[in-house]
């Protein structure tokens, strides 16, 4: 065996996540597997992945990301990490960005945060506590 | 986290499986022998992305399987330097923090990359983060299945290949007597993975997922 190109290509988590998850249907469809090696990679990789944000993204919403991403002048391996790993804190932008204090303000970073938060979907659970805090919060405003 | 590989492989496919497909018989031979495995230098092998290319088969006198030179991609688990990635504590050890990802379990976090000043507390067995505030020193204790953020610092391919008694054979020629020990070596070896991460997260923002939450 031998390898061409050990890096052609850096993969998002969600294009392995629908990969392994398409590969799925089409193995439990033919009915045969006796692949184990093949079989508890991906239901390894599923578990993990399927706890990551990538498990509710789409193309559409990855394609719509790196569009806003553009005027950041982030680098590809940046940006991917962004993607998988949707930040919502300045720490986390500040480890995933390097040199970042020199290259972002701290507007930037917290529009970068805000865009990260409105493109890429969220975990539900959470996403329902949040607005149930403002709720809160703006109905104690009113009163 | 995940690359695509490119490869060339000559896939030897058997004449039972000639009623099959030519692409999916391939593509099985090629998950059979890559999935779940290390390839050296390269990462760890999930699953195949695609078949590129095709080369004519041929079968060769006295062997009645046919050999097809492949041209594909596979996605491999290989995380570039300074990634920033997801694990949980699988168990801490005077070496270090052991992280494992599910699906990947060599990660370690040696203790001169924790965060700082860090303690091994014998008696549970575990690593802790003797963080100071105004009001003292607060123990953060790294129990086991925490999920943790870590840094990826270095990476360590290991050929676990069969080598031969070549390895042995350097190191017995000195003392002849003790000719017990280097085998009992070498089997210790073999248990060594052949692909470890190394991890720090002695930076602001790595650590325990808690730790930096409220």
């Amino acid at each position: 065996m031998e390898v061409k190109n050990a890096n052609a290509a850096m993969l998002s988590n969600y294009e392995v996540f629908k990969l392994l998850t398409d590969l799925k249907e089409q193995r439990k469809d033919s009915g045969k597997s006796k692949q184990q090696n093949l079989n508890t990679i991906t239901f390894e990789t599923l578990k993990y992945l399927s706890k990551t944000p990538c498990s509710r993204q789409t193309p559409g919403i990855v394609k719509e990301f790196l569009t806003t991403m553009m005027p950041h002048k982030l680098t590809k391996a940046e940006k991917l990490q962004l993607l998988n790993h949707r930040p919502q804190t300045a720490v986390e932008i500040q480890l995933m960005v390097e040199e970042s204090e020199e290259r972002l303000s701290e507007e930037q970073i917290e529009e970068l945060i805000h865009t990260v938060a409105d493109v890429l979907p969220g975990d539900p659970e959470q996403e329902n506590a949040a607005p149930a805090e403002a709720e809160i919060d703006e109905a104690a405003e009113q009163s | 986290m995940f690359v695509l590989v490119e490869m060339v492989d000559t896939v030897r496919i058997l004449p039972w499986n000639f009623q099959r497909q030519l692409n999916e018989a391939i593509v099985e031979e090629l998950n059979k022998k890559l999935a779940n495995k290390v390839v050296f230098n390269v990462g760890l092998c999930i699953c195949l992305f695609d078949i590129t290319k095709l080369e004519d088969s041929y079968i060769f006198p006295g062997d009645g399987a046919s050999h097809t030179k492949v041209h594909f991609r596979y996605v491999v688990f290989h995380p570039f330097l300074d990634e920033i990635l997801l694990g949980k504590i699988k168990y801490c050890s005077q070496e270090g923090v052991h992280v494992t990802m599910g699906f990947f379990d060599d990660i370690l976090i040696p203790p001169e990359s924790l965060q700082q000043p860090a303690k091994f507390d014998e008696a549970e067995q575990v690593w802790l983060w003797e963080y100071e505030t105004d009001e003292g020193a607060h123990d953060l204790y790294m129990d086991q299945g925490e999920e943790i953020r870590f840094r990826v610092t270095d990476e360590v391919f290991l050929d676990t290949s069969p080598t031969g008694p070549a390895a042995a054979a350097t190191e017995t020629p000195a003392q002849p007597g003790q000719s017990t020990a280097p085998p009992a070596e070498a089997a210790e070896e073999k248990k060594e993975s052949p692909y470890t991460l190394i991890g720090t997260i002695c930076d602001p923002g790595l650590g325990l997922l808690s730790w930096w939450n409220s």
